[in-house]
């Protein structure tokens, strides 16, 4: 692969050194569990959390004389996945034999494509920020290649004083590798693409990108260098599984390498570890003797071909990715900070797309993002859990818009179907909820608060604002139900204030 | 092409086969012969010949995604020279 840099340094991602400013260059290969039913190259199951060695078939075992099948899902995922990454889709790949001996790896090779993969050069689009004013900045980040390769099984070294215990439930499972280009230049950046490419998978439904059962893991290549100056030497940070991490990992590994360049030493490549206890990153010294992994074309497996009309049927059928769904939204009057957070995840935009329907967009993404998601933030639930379903929380809208209810009211109300459940119209009805639009009765409490505050009238005479005073006081007296526009038309008109 | 002792030696070691000295001497010459035979083949004009995958005509076999395996992990460790709870029990390797 060549290395070709795509950015201009920014002054505002440099680090301060010792001896001047330096730039962090960032790379990533992701690798991403494909959703499906059954494993790569045998029929054993993917589920989570089996019985040890239960899912495991004589193939993922690599006994004598089992031959791989390729599962034809997981192809129409790498695929999907690909259109996703607005990535070419190589009509013919090749798997090759990887070749290395670790315990959890009983063929002694994981299959994997290396000279051709199945998905080739792409883009991603990724936003960086909220910053203080709520704006994003906007950055792309290159995908080199998209492979589909087989993972290993899980050894576990703490069951035992002599030995490591090895389960091959994992072994065959589809990844998908996803390798960028070295196209980002923070930490935040790439915990902004970790975070997009997640999305996005999630939005294809081709892996599920639950990083704490491992079903998406992180490689982080970091180097740094001189503003400008050529590519320096890079450091594999293995197996980072979670997005925090991934950004820890990079500070602490730039400040290591900054700290060692400084003082007049090199860089070695190598491959490190990331301690999350520590915060630290350190060296994997088993694996010091140089990397030779012979590899060459599994002779088990026929090259993987399709053709145009299998790619245009899964384009087809691909949904609508965060990226179009978030200018959709941001062409219907949201800003770029609320349609981001409703495009975020897909569960969150899909009802915001129920509650909108018919619905003012801006009235709509307010009550979400800040009643909806506010309420279930403070719960810890997330938006799957919810207690008010969209159809509720468009009743609710509907009610302030009819003037049914005040603004003020509908807090109340939401908390009420939050908590108790049930129809808002209904709750309103049994609850005396209903707004007083009567003008009768707003004028007489209008009056009430006039004639038992004489000196504030003559105040409000002077400082129209006072008026406000008497639209709280109306308010109160009303415990809230009067509508606030005939009060404060009301209010004025009385006090003799002129618009 | 050919190799030399210590290539042979790594080769060995990264296919974890125990070689002698002695053998390693012995098959680098027997290696040094078969990279011989081959080599005749690049005397073959293959220029714009695409690489033979298969010798018949066919494509990759592919499967439906369904669980058509699994539920046997006494008969996956029944072979292995350790084992407990139907988990491979192996010397230690940690990183």
């Amino acid at each position: 692969m060549t290395l070709v840099d795509t950015r201009t340094p920014d002054p505002k991602r440099l680090i301060a050194g010792a001896t001047g400013d330096w730039e962090i260059i960032i790379g990533m290969e992701v690798h991403a569990q494909v959703t499906s039913q059954s494993k790569l190259f045998s029929g054993a199951s993917t589920s989570f959390g089996a019985e040890p060695n239960a899912n495991v078939s004589l193939v993922d075992a690599a006994m004598p004389g089992m031959l791989p099948v390729i599962n034809q899902e997981c192809v129409r995922q790498a695929v999907r996945t690909g259109l996703g990454l607005k990535a070419e889709i190589n009509k013919k790949s090749v798997f090759d034999r990887k070749n290395y001996f670790y315990p959890d790896l009983p063929q002694g090779y994981q299959i994997s494509q290396f000279k051709q993969p199945i998905v080739g050069e792409g883009t991603v689009q990724v936003a960086v920020g909220p910053d203080k004013k709520g704006e994003y900045e906007e950055v792309e980040v290159g995908i080199e290649r998209l492979h589909l390769e087989q993972d290993a099984g899980k050894s576990m070294h703490d069951q035992h004083p002599t030995m490591s215990y090895v389960d091959l439930n994992r072994s065959g499972v589809a990844l998908m590798e996803i390798v960028s280009k070295p196209d980002m230049r923070s930490a935040d950046e790439a915990k902004a693409y970790l975070t997009k490419l997640r999305q996005i998978l999630r939005y294809l439904g081709t892996c599920d990108g639950n990083m704490d059962e491992g079903s998406m893991r992180a490689d982080v290549n970091v180097s740094v260098r001189r503003p400008g100056a050529d590519f320096g030497t890079r450091c594999e940070i293995k197996n980072v599984n979670s997005i925090r991490f991934v950004g820890q990992a990079i500070e602490y590994e730039a400040r290591r390498q900054i700290a060692i360049l400084e003082d007049g030493g090199s860089i070695d490549q190598e491959t490190r570890l990331f301690d999350p206890g520590k915060g630290e990153t350190r060296s994997m010294r088993s694996k010091e003797e140089a990397h030779d992994y012979r590899y060459f074309p599994d002779p088990d497996l026929l090259p993987l071909e399709f053709d145009d009309a299998f790619i245009e049927e899964l384009a087809a059928g691909l949904p609508e990715l965060p990226d179009d769904k978030r200018s959709r939204f941001m062409a219907e009057g949201l800003t770029a900070y609320d349609a981001s957070v409703l495009v975020s995840e897909k569960a969150i935009a899909d009802y915001f797309e129920q509650v909108v329907e018919g619905r003012d967009a801006k009235t709509a993404a307010n009550w979400v993002i800040n009643d909806l998601l506010g309420a279930l933030n403070k719960a810890g639930q997330t938006i799957d859990e919810t207690p008010v379903s969209p159809d509720q929380l468009g009743a609710i809208i509907d009610l302030i818009k009819e003037g049914t209810i005040s603004g003020k009211i509908a807090k109340e109300l939401f908390e009420i179907v939050w908590s108790e459940g049930g129809d808002p119209a209904r709750v309103v009805e049994e609850r005396g909820m209903k707004q007083v639009t009567d003008t009768g009765a707003i004028e007489a409490e209008v009056d009430a608060v006039i004639a038992a505050n004489p000196d504030k009238v003559e105040q409000a005479r002077e400082k129209p604002n006072l008026a406000g005073w008497f639209v709280g006081q109306v308010m109160k007296a009303t415990g809230g139900k009067a509508n606030p526009q005939a009060v404060q038309a009301l209010v004025r008109q009385k006090l003799g204030i002129e618009d | 092409m050919s190799v030399d002792t210590a290539t042979v030696k790594r080769v060995a070691k990264l296919a974890r086969i125990r070689v002698s000295d002695d053998e390693a001497a012995h098959l680098e010459g027997e290696l040094n012969a078969i990279l011989g035979f081959v080599e005749q083949l690049s005397q073959v004009d293959i220029e714009g010949v695409e690489p033979m995958t298969s010798v018949t005509e066919m494509a990759m076999k592919k499967r439906q995604d369904a669980v058509t395996d699994g539920g046997k992990a006494a008969d996956i460790t029944a072979n292995a020279p350790n084992s407990e709870d139907n988990f491979f029990l192996v010397p230690k390797v940690v990183e």
